[in-house]
């Protein structure tokens, strides 16, 4: 008879690999430089953090008040300031009973935007839905028909910014496509007069440009007519924009494999045939997330129009600030502010970027 | 066809480029049938140009552009105030944008000679300055050797402090900003030991931007003549001339005792200067194609140039500034305007 | 009968060509198109250009580049270059570009170094490194430059001692309102002898490095490449510093009356223009380091895993190089939009080109001239900088068939 089975000690179970330990083991403390690393940036965090809430949050003055905000310099952030000066940094010097209009136009507008961005929206109906919402909007801004004017030099802040990203991007896409197929075009002058145009632009700071365009277009003109220099300022960025946005729009060109363009001369399409039915819808799939990003540019390149005196978010905080010495000294406090604001629309913006590519699918797979 | 369209197209631009435009009506004219003055001015300058919350502009400058719309248009308030930076009222101005500066600006024989402006008169007789904090410790302008100087560029400013600093073997080091804003924040955050610009904009700053007005002093030392008065562009003789004359007209209702409460009694006056002043013997105004209740309007709207003066940068004032060198000339002052005839 | 050879028959001749005239022939379409084309923007371009002349002499607006060879009148806060208000106005703006390019230079190096940095550490092995690296990259791209540059200049002057209170290390560095200031060697022929020397070591460095990794192909022998050819630059150096008389005077940086005597100082301006440049960009070259690791396919880290690198040896000798054909046409653009953003310097008081111009526009009028000058500089810098590194691309492309 063979002995009686003795069950032996059973063996400790496997390391495990998930749950949260794991998930320690792997990310923190992988190897030992990783292990210190973690350790002296807790450390770190430990030391710093506990100052930075306080000087945030707990000791902060909420209360537009600025002697407590005086009393509690280097101690509390003011927040009192956004909640005096907010209505002056988001909508500049635009006369007081009358800002119900620019509130209701950014919102028009920035839904206008979203909807654009939802696939739900893309029907034939969205571009008259532009057609509209962009002249309400400069109807409320401005004036006429039924509401009081007001003049273009009042009008800023967040409404401002918004307006002249759209815009400049809205009218720089068709010019950049034109400029982009120029680029790759057999005849060389029309190449050549688009290769200037980009590099002659791209070379060029914004400010020269935006210099160029307070300074010089009036002298353009002739003698006795000066345009709005909220039409200025929009042509010089929609000028820039297209140069950058043409790059892109040429990658997107590029990638095309030139076996579709001869598919398409074989069925007898003419050029333009070609670059509208085949071509193009192509191309800009493959940019839009290059487009997204001349958005986000364009829209943060917005803030440089403080420097010819057109008070957008920037400019009207600047203007919020200085012109009251009771919350001067509270100016890091506002740059945090719009520093925040950007970052909400950027970071947005960035995300949406990110979806829009993997829906396209244009990541290439490892 | 397709092709055709686009030749004939762009053959129609090519024509009107061709047609160069002539040179459009003179600035008067535009200004009578626009029915407004468009003025260039300060974005800030407390007692020169200023807007309150409810964008209401105040001023020394703001009143002058008042008083010119009232002999134009009969009506001061019939004024669009344009606020421009140092940098670009030149070119505004010269671009056709604004129709008259008055915005704190010096006159000089380069700014006359070259941009293509005529001068309109002095409305304020100013000299260049220093600010420093009363720690410095600094009783004359001659001691900052070595100095950081906040400076706004865009103005004579720059010149000027180069000019003295050289003479006196200063060395100062200028720290040159786009915008005043960002030049007196530096100031006041310490950066530069001095800032510098004409002695009324110093007063201007240090009451409206210092925390404690009193911590700040502003130095013995005027460093140069800053004439300041309005500009206007060249090619209109006629607007020319009414715009100096509102402004000799201003000091000669001073210096007759004209005053805005009592310009319509003076109306009745006999003194014969006063008369002319009035309108009521003599059609001074039709000289200027204006009519003969030009002055009266003028006054009326903003009082004479010591009402003018003591109401925006007068004694009782925050500014607090001596009419000194603005005074009449019969008073110790050299303020002496044309006579009216 | 003797054969002769046929003769060789000819093709069939080609037929003649024949210009054709009409917008049926795509040829004679595109040469109209293009004659439209120039003679459009010909006519613009006139058409603004007799706008501006008409206006100028309605103005009597005066124009040329005369007045560059006039004396200038203004001071200038730091120059590279000595400069004093008495030298003419093209030396002012060679003051500005000097300026200009001193901050794009060490602007371009740091932010190299810093965003390569992050863009590595997005792939570290640690949660805490990837996170803060994300986030990072996404905190400095989303708020505009001008914005960090402000919040950078506000930084150094508001929370920065003043200069009889500066922030001492050792008695030699100091931290003020003036900048950072450090002492410098008294300039003379024994520091002039040590710099040439440097240069010649920096040659005789490159040649080492040349013949060693010639050597390790061959041979496999591997060879410092990074701490001998430093030894050599420092041997250089020292060489020359001995040859010149090894003189030993500093210039040690003082807080004296209003200003700091002696030393060299960073400005509050340069610090803050640099610092706001270094770290906007370095969001950017991260990202474009990202992509460009990214793009290495996975299998090259596998094979260096299975050879028995390390993730450091695998990182610096297999995915970078690889990478950098990637990284180098993105990471172009980058650096020309440093070198432009340095035009915003106007904003915080750093005298670059933009702000001489602007007081050159001021004090002459000529605001033509004075901003086509500004465009003819920046157009010079990025147009070189594109050709050097198109050159280079082509060098390191990847040779496709």
């Amino acid at each position: 008879m063979s002995a009686v089975f003795q069950p032996i000690a059973p063996r400790p179970p496997p390391v495990r690999t998930t749950g949260a330990v794991a998930w320690l083991r792997a990310n923190l403390f992988g190897d030992w430089m990783s292990g210190v690393a973690t350790l002296a940036m807790v450390a770190a965090a430990f030391y710093v953090l506990p100052g930075a809430i306080e000087w945030l949050f707990t000791h902060a003055v909420w209360r537009p008040d600025a002697d407590a905000c005086q009393k509690a310099r280097g101690e509390g952030a003011c927040w009192g300031v956004i909640v005096e000066k907010w209505r002056f940094i988001m909508l500049g010097r635009y006369p007081f009973e009358q800002q119900w209009r620019p509130e209701v136009a950014t919102v028009l507008l920035m839904g206008l935007l979203v909807a654009s961005c939802i696939r739900a929206f893309w029907k034939w109906w969205l571009g008259l839905l532009w057609l509209v919402v962009i002249p309400a909007f400069f109807w409320l801004m401005g004036g006429g028909f039924g509401l009081p004017r007001v003049p273009t030099d009042l009008w800023g802040g967040l409404p401002l910014t918004v307006m002249l990203a759209t815009l400049s991007i809205a009218f720089a896409f068709p010019l950049s496509i034109l400029v982009a197929l120029g680029r790759r075009s057999s005849l060389p002058a029309i190449r050549t007069l688009c290769i200037v145009y980009v590099e002659l632009v791209r070379g060029v700071p914004l400010i020269s440009v935006l210099f160029m365009a307070s300074f010089l277009f009036p002298l353009f003109l002739p003698v006795g007519k000066s345009p709005d220099v909220l039409l200025r300022v929009l042509v010089g960025i929609t000028l820039f924009a297209a140069a950058y946005l043409a790059e892109t729009v040429r990658g997107g060109l590029q990638a095309i494999p030139s076996g579709q363009v001869e598919a398409a001369r074989s069925l007898g399409l003419t050029y333009w045939q070609t670059q509208r039915k085949i071509v193009l819808p192509q191309a800009l799939a493959i940019v839009v997330p290059g487009i997204m990003n001349s958005f986000i540019a364009i829209f943060k390149d917005t803030s440089l129009v403080t420097i010819v005196s057109l008070y957008e978010l920037t400019g009207a905080l600047g203007l919020a600030l200085n012109s009251d010495a009771n919350w001067r000294p509270f100016k890091i406090e506002g740059y945090f502010f719009i520093a925040l604001v950007y970052f909400a629309f950027c970071f947005a913006m960035s995300r949406y970027s990110l979806w829009i590519e993997k829906r396209v699918g244009v990541s290439r797979t490892r | 066809m397709k092709p055709m369209l686009k030749l004939s197209l762009s053959a129609a631009l090519v024509a009107a480029a061709f047609a160069a435009p002539a040179f459009a009506g003179k600035t008067l004219d535009a200004i009578k049938q626009r029915g407004q003055l468009v003025c260039g001015v300060n974005t800030g300058l407390a007692g020169f140009s200023q807007a309150d919350s409810q964008g209401k502009w105040t001023g020394l400058d703001v009143d002058y552009c008042r008083a010119l719309a009232a002999a134009i248009l009969n009506d001061g308030e019939k004024v669009k105030y344009v606020p421009l930076t140092a940098q670009q009222r030149f070119t505004a101005l010269q671009s056709g944008e604004i129709d008259v500066l008055s915005r704190n600006t010096t006159w000089t024989l380069t700014r006359d000679a070259s941009l293509g402006l005529h001068f309109v008169g002095v409305t304020y007789y100013d000299g260049q300055g220093f600010m420093v904090p009363v720690k410095a410790k600094v009783k004359s302008a001659k001691q900052l050797k070595g100095a950081t100087v906040c400076v706004q560029s865009g103005t004579t400013t720059e010149k000027n402090l180069t000019d003295f600093s050289r003479t006196n073997k200063l060395d100062m080091k200028p720290i040159v900003f786009e915008k005043q804003e960002a030049a007196t924040g530096a100031y006041f955050s310490g950066r530069c030991i001095a800032f510098t610009t004409d002695a009324s904009g110093l007063a201007s700053i240090r009451n409206k931007d210092a925390k404690d007005p009193k911590e700040h002093i502003i130095l013995p030392e005027l460093i140069s003549k800053e004439p300041l008065g309005p500009a206007i562009r060249r090619g209109d003789d006629e607007f020319f001339a009414i715009a100096k004359w509102v402004l000799y007209g201003l000091i000669e209702a001073e210096e007759y005792g004209v005053t805005q409460a009592n310009v319509d009694q003076m109306k009745t006056s006999q003194d014969p200067v006063v008369m002319r002043i009035t309108g009521s013997s003599e059609d001074m105004g039709k000289l200027l194609g204006l009519d003969k209740e030009w002055l009266v309007r003028v006054v009326k709207t903003t009082g004479n140039y010591g009402e003018m003066f003591a109401r925006n940068v007068g004694e009782k004032t925050p500014l607090n500034l001596p009419r000194g060198a603005n005074n009449l000339w019969n008073k110790g002052g050299i303020q002496y305007a044309p006579p009216v005839r | 009968m003797s054969a002769e050879p046929l003769p060789t028959p000819r093709g069939p001749s080609p037929a003649p060509r024949r210009r054709q005239w009409s917008f049926r022939s795509e040829a004679f379409r595109g040469l109209l198109f293009q004659l439209f084309a120039v003679v459009l923007v010909g006519c613009g371009i006139w058409y603004l250009a007799h706008n501006t002349l008409a206006n100028m002499a309605a103005r009597g607006i005066q124009s040329g580049f005369d007045f560059l060879a006039q004396p200038a009148g203004f001071d200038i806060g730091e120059t590279v270059i000595p400069y004093d208000a008495l030298h003419p106005y093209w030396r002012a703006f060679l003051v500005g570009v000097m300026n200009t390019l001193r901050v794009a230079l060490v602007g371009i190096v740091l932010a190299t170094i810093l965003g390569t940095l992050v863009g590595i550490g997005r792939f570290s092995r640690n949660a805490i490194v990837r996170g803060l690296c994300y986030a990072y990259v996404e905190f400095f791209r989303n708020i505009p430059v001008l914005i960090q540059l402000l919040m950078w200049y506000l930084f150094f002057t508001d929370w920065l001692p003043p200069i009889f209170e500066a922030f001492n290390v050792g008695g030699l560095f100091l931290l003020s309102k003036a900048g950072f200031s450090f002492p410098v060697p008294v300039w003379s022929f024994g520091v002039a002898l040590a710099l040439v020397g440097g240069l010649i070591g920096l040659l005789a460095a490159w040649l080492y490095r040349r013949w060693a990794l010639r050597k390790f192909e061959a041979t496999g022998r591997v060879r410092s490449l990074f701490w001998v050819p430093l030894a050599i630059v420092a041997a250089g150096m020292v060489l020359g510093w001995l040859v010149g008389g090894a003189p030993t005077a500093w210039s040690i940086p003082r807080a004296e009356g209003f200003s700091m005597e002696g030393g060299a100082s960073a400005t509050p301006e340069f610090l803050g223009v640099l610092l706001g440049l270094v770290f906007y960009t370095a969001g950017f070259i991260a990202e474009v380091v990202r992509a460009g690791i990214a793009s290495v396919a996975g299998g090259q880290v596998e094979a260096a895993g299975s050879l028995g690198l390390t993730r450091g040896m695998a990182m610096r000798l297999v995915i970078l190089p690889q990478a950098l054909r990637v990284i180098i046409p993105p990471l172009t653009s980058q650096y020309l939009n440093l070198t432009k953003n340095s035009s915003l310097a106007v904003a915080i008081g750093y005298p670059d080109v933009v702000s001489i111009a602007n007081t050159s526009l001021n004090q002459t009028g000529r605001a033509v001239e004075a901003i086509s000058i500004i465009m003819a500089v920046y157009l010079v810098i990025s147009l070189s900088t594109s050709a050097f590194m198109n050159w280079y691309n082509k060098r390191a492309a990847i040779k496709e068939r």
